[in-house]
């Protein structure tokens, strides 16, 4: 267990480390919330849905994760190429181990990111409605954290060099985001956007969230969490076996 | 004496290339071994299945009596190994490199901090401990390297290319740290390198590969006595013959690029 808490360390330490890595993940999620936020506000409010900040916020809360986690697992490739790697590979640890390690420390950066946008968000006039549901919201933010560090890292395996990565960010991370309900009310959508939304697991992470903060959920709670339960667990259990097969 | 590594048969092929063809010897405990050939020939392909990073496609491996394909952390608590390119974590500093490993390898806490120091002094990198790798000259890199490959206590150092673009000073120093480790703990030392000369100074036995096959081995004295020459160098080129050889595997294309890395 101790080379789970190791690479757990050198995650975190290397985060606050990098003070230009915090704020720069910062810039995406803060645009779209004062572009979008105000921008978009007046219209929503029009059609009698209420505050788009109230909307929103739990949205990009989710996005902010999503970027931050799918790079912590991508950084694999980063390890491959300045050699990091073949050091944890030899080291008398079973590999699944190793990515299990990098993994927490990817999401528990990932989640420090979310708690920096979260706060951030009641400068723009976010409001908790249900304080209470708190704890449950972080469980949230922890399942999206986890899922896209592992998706991160299984891609990151399998890739030799960042030559994939731009094929990445456009067909996975930001279908993922646009196409996940952070943006908009997932009711009267077209019947295709709807299935594709239904088999993204980060719309239930962001309903969970949604839910817990404002208090109205889409699929239901007791969904959202069985799905990004199982769902974390299957893509730590592939990205456990694609680490453990690396051969460099 | 024992043999610390005993190699029968190995062989590694990507796709079409044969990169290790057969190849069979063994490396006593205690001993500087030095395994030479020209760029393509196989060496850090043979290290890679030593070291568990990658499988054989057939033959087998006993390394301090475990076999890496199948007793993998037995066999990777066994050695130490410094690759040719660098593989030290440049954002943390020199301490957490060697502390990180040293936990990783399971080194007790106290004894982890009396071992990094000790190491640390001897590889004169001590006063520097708290920058971050970055920092780092080429060389510097290298003696932390070395010192991280030593922490654990292994029975066998693998080291690639271990003074390839070092200045003459920095060459010897690291010469000298792998003889006194050598003779002090008895780690026994297995090499590749591109100077002969070095090579034939430090080592106790010598194997030539080429073209993915052992074609000579013994020590420095026989093989110059077996191809009639005065040098390990020409020894050596009598043996591989002297046109350049094209890196044929994948491998060794990325690891070029990665040395440009360093500084």
């Amino acid at each position: 267990m101790i080379a789970i808490y190791t690479l757990w360390v050198r995650e975190v330490k290397k985060y606050f480390r990098s003070k230009s890595r915090i704020i720069g993940s910062l810039g995406q999620p803060l645009l779209f919330l004062v572009a979008l936020g105000f921008g978009l506000g007046p219209v929503f409010k029009a059609a009698g849905r209420g505050d788009y900040i109230q909307f929103l916020v739990p949205g990009i809360i989710s996005m902010s994760i999503l970027f931050l986690a799918i790079f912590s697992g991508i950084s694999v490739i980063w390890d491959r190429q300045f050699g990091f790697l073949k050091e944890t590979l030899v080291a008398p640890v079973p590999r699944w181990q190793i990515m299990i390690g990098r993994t927490l420390g990817g999401a528990t950066v990932a989640i420090l990111q979310g708690f920096v946008v979260f706060g951030i968000s009641f400068l723009a006039g976010f409001r908790v409605v249900n304080f209470a549901g708190l704890p449950i919201t972080f469980v949230f933010m922890a399942f999206i954290a986890l899922i896209f560090t592992a998706l991160g890292t299984a891609i990151a395996s399998v890739l030799e060099d960042m030559h994939g990565f731009q094929l990445i960010m456009n067909f996975l991370v930001m279908p993922t985001f646009f196409l996940s309900g952070a943006l908009f009310p997932l009711t009267n959508l077209p019947k295709i956007l709807n299935a594709i939304v239904r088999v993204n697991p980060l719309s239930y992470g962001v309903d969970g969230i949604r839910a817990t903060l404002d208090g109205a959920s889409q699929f239901g709670l007791m969904a959202d969490f069985w799905v990004l339960f199982g769902v974390t667990a299957i893509l730590i259990a592939i990205g456990s076996y694609v680490f453990s097969k690396i051969q460099v | 004496m024992e043999n610390i590594i005993e190699i029968k048969n190995l062989t590694k092929k990507f796709k079409e290339i044969t990169a290790v063809d057969g190849i069979s010897f063994n490396v006593k405990k205690g001993e500087i071994f030095a395994f030479l050939g020209p760029n393509g020939a196989g060496k850090t392909t043979t290290i890679k299945m030593l070291t568990t990073l990658a499988t054989p496609t057939s033959g087998t491996i006993l390394i301090n009596g475990y076999d890496p394909t199948k007793q993998q952390n037995e066999a990777r608590a066994s050695f130490g190994i410094v690759f040719q390119d660098p593989s030290l974590d440049d954002d943390l500093t020199a301490y957490e490199n060697l502390d990180m490993h040293g936990m990783l390898y399971k080194v007790k806490a106290k004894d982890r901090k009396e071992r990094i120091e000790q190491l640390l002094r001897y590889v004169e990198l001590w006063d520097r401990r708290k920058d971050l790798v970055k920092h780092f000259s080429g060389g510097m890199k290298r003696r932390l390297e070395i010192a991280r490959g030593f922490l654990h206590h292994p029975k066998v150092l693998f080291l690639d290319e271990p003074t390839i673009g070092l200045d003459p000073q920095t060459r010897n120093h690291i010469w000298e740290y792998l003889k006194k480790m050598n003779t002090e703990e008895g780690t026994t030392v297995f090499l590749t390198t591109h100077y002969m000369e070095e090579a034939d100074k430090v080592c106790n036995r010598i194997a030539v590969i080429d073209h993915g096959k052992i074609i000579a081995q013994g020590t420095s004295e026989e093989l110059k006595a077996s191809t009639n020459t005065n040098s390990l160098e020409d020894a050596f080129l009598a043996l591989t013959g002297s046109e350049i050889r094209e890196e044929t595997v994948k491998n060794q294309a990325m690891s070029g690029r990665a040395r440009a890395w360093r500084r």
